[in-house]
């Protein structure tokens, strides 16, 4: 006869692999899905190119190099990859604008929403939500209708005589710019939109109670509540826009290369998928590192002003 | 009903379905998007009781990619002359023998025997086109007929001209514009490209595929480009004119051919004979606007390409063609360093 100490620890195994087995479709769905994937990214990149696409089975670490140095094709010295850090800077640069324009117009979107009836908020929230019925692709087709030479906005300018010649917004950085905004701005509008609705308003009246000026409720009481939102918000609109595909080239023309541009190169017409894959690695990273640096730092401050 | 019946039930309509399907003869296509006549495939379904299916690719690059992973489906796939020798070599496409079927003796003689293909063995011409220079001329009036329009743009045309972001077509372009030869690894010829690229680049406007529409739309004024894009511009504004550069310029060649992994390889060999056939050709070219390699087309084809400038090359220019070549890996990795810089 088994001891009640041997009961007890058939059990709790019997328990332990019941736990394991039910957790494994979870398991298996995220190795499958997302680790997995990458983790083919991760091996490619260090593997040597074929000769048409793919890759050979033979490690080489030339393509992580090729990320950060370059031979120059004529006098053969190496330098850093100056090509690779235009881009990468132009993409980061691309990001962070696109974070700040999305802020400051969705911010008072938000503050509008919230500071609503609760029956209106409602209707708001749903016209905030519609544009995601659109596929992206249409989007930006959208605001090329309306900006380019013939388009909504230069036809009206120059019926009214406002201007002469047609103003040229397509192809510019600006196109690029008010489309990234437009097509990114409900993610920013909704996660501070979640906060602000949860803010007291009695701590604004109090504010103006105290003499405290409008800037001054902003910037004391309503910003330090919302700073949840508003990181959510930041990071949910920097991440995508810094792998942004369709908006800069529909917008810009293709001229300027985007960081995926540069990645869809070398699965395309470079031919190079080991620096493709080292490539995206490496994007991961600077995204990963940029983030722990930037929730870190929101951490801290949030908590001195809590 | 229970579980079990229902399933049983649902396996065997399953099985009756595909079995039904098989009977009647299926051909799964794998080519360019918008580019297969729906007229000439419901002809051919309609000729030898063949269900066809149709699946749409955007490049050279990814059709490769997805045939070498296998498992497609596909029986019949439509590369350029350039990646021909490529499916060959990796054993992706089998011997039809195109050379000795029933309509082969339509297919004209500068395409009879080609060079990424000797003999026929595998492919079978579907269309052929140039890369030229597409000006409007309410723009520019001036000679128009060389690449110096987009290497060294005129003033009028100034931040109005767009390139087709092909990099081997303008890499071929650039090197014809120095004075280099195709393929070319020659570093004193390269280094005149990158400058002239690099030096060139602020004149354009964009780098994009969808011309029609932009010129059409006077986003553009002028733009490299494909024959066939160049004819449906001319066709919608008939101040958009196609140009022959005479520094040289590249032909390019579609072909179909018979996957090793294909599972109707009989309907497909049957389909590489359909359109070798003059009217049949002649369908495809009314479709996708580009010209047949098949003699006798001609009197089929519509009226508005039976003479096109953009189709007919006029003889005078037909000697500066020259058939574009797949280069070797270690010049495209030059050419790749090169157009990562011009579009840093």
């Amino acid at each position: 006869m088994a001891t009640a100490e041997e009961v007890a620890k058939a059990v709790e195994r019997r328990d332990v692999r019941d736990r394991w087995l039910l957790s494994a479709p979870a398991l298996l769905v995220i190795f499958l899905a997302a680790t997995g994937p990458l983790l083919i990214v991760l091996v490619y990149s260090f593997l040597t190119p074929g000769s048409y696409g793919d890759v050979k089975w033979q490690f080489s670490p030339e393509a992580w190099i090729a990320v950060f140095l370059e031979r120059d094709i004529f006098d053969d010295t190496l330098s850093i990859a100056a090509a690779h850090v235009t881009i990468f800077l132009r993409s980061i640069k691309l990001s962070v604008v696109t974070t700040i324009a999305t802020l400051v117009l969705g911010f008072p979107t938000a503050y509008f929403m919230a500071t609503r009836s609760e029956k209106t908020r409602d209707l708001w929230l749903f016209l905030i939500t519609i544009p995601f019925w659109t596929n992206l692709l249409i989007r930006t087709f959208a605001v090329l209708q309306i900006i380019r030479n013939e388009g909504i906005i230069n036809t009206i300018l120059l019926k009214l005589g406002i201007i002469s010649a047609p103003i040229q917004i397509l192809y510019t950085d600006t196109a690029i710019l008010i489309g990234m905004a437009y097509v990114y701005l409900p993610l920013m509008v909704l996660p501070i939109y979640a906060s602000m609705e949860k803010l007291d308003f009695r701590l604004v009246e109090a504010g103006y109670d105290l003499y405290a000026s409008r800037f001054q409720v902003l910037r004391r009481i309503i910003f330090p509540l919302v700073k949840p939102g508003v990181i959510a918000g930041s990071i949910l609109v920097f991440i995508p826009a810094l792998g942004a595909y369709v908006t800069p080239s529909v917008l810009g023309g293709g001229k300027n290369m985007m960081l995926s541009n540069l990645i869809e190169l070398q699965f395309g017409q470079g031919r190079n998928w080991p620096l493709g894959s080292a490539l995206s690695i490496a994007v991961m990273i600077i995204v990963m590192v940029a983030l722990l640096a930037y929730v870190r730092n929101a951490g801290k401050s949030g908590v001195r002003h809590g | 009903m229970n579980w079990k019946t229902t399933a049983t039930a649902m396996g065997l309509a399953l099985l009756a379905s595909t079995g039904l399907a098989r009977a009647d003869g299926v051909l799964n296509i794998y080519n360019w998007g918008n580019y297969t006549s729906p007229d000439v495939i419901k002809k051919f379904e309609a000729k030898y009781n063949v269900k066809v299916t149709i699946t749409d690719y955007d490049s050279n690059d990814t059709a490769l990619a997805k045939v070498r992973q296998g498992g497609t489906g596909f029986d019949i796939a439509v590369p350029s002359q350039t990646y021909v020798p490529i499916w060959i070599k990796e054993g992706l496409i089998q011997e039809t023998d195109p050379g000795k079927m029933e309509n082969f003796k339509n297919v004209a003689p500068e395409w009879a025997n080609p060079d990424f293909d000797p003999g026929r063995k595998y492919s079978v011409p579907w269309a052929w086109g140039t890369i030229g220079v597409v000006v409007n001329t309410d723009a520019y009036k001036g000679p128009a007929n060389t690449w110096g329009i987009v290497f060294n743009t005129p003033d009028e045309l100034k931040g109005k001209v767009n390139v087709v972001p092909e990099m081997g077509d303008v890499m071929f372009a650039a090197i014809k514009y120095v004075g280099g030869q195709q393929c070319t690894d020659d570093k004193a010829v390269l280094k005149k490209v990158r400058d002239l690229l690099v030096a060139a680049k602020p004149n354009w406007i964009a780098m994009e595929y969808n011309t029609i529409e932009k010129m059409g739309a006077g986003d553009f004024k002028a733009t490299s480009d494909w024959n066939g894009s160049a004819l449906r511009q001319r066709l919608a504004n008939p101040a958009i004119h196609y140009n022959y550069p005479k520094e040289g310029f590249g032909l390019w060649s579609d072909n179909v051919v018979v996957l090793k992994e294909a599972k109707n390889v009989e309907n497909a060999k049957l389909f590489q004979n359909f359109i070798m056939d003059p009217e049949n050709a002649a369908g495809l070219s009314a479709f996708h606007r580009y010209a047949n390699a098949i003699t006798g087309s001609d009197k089929y084809m519509p009226a508005d390409m039976k003479d096109a400038p953009e189709v007919i090359i006029p003889a005078a220019d037909k000697p500066l063609g020259e058939l574009q070549q797949m280069c070797p890996p270690e010049t495209q990795e030059l050419y790749t360093k090169i157009w990562t810089e011009l579009q840093k």
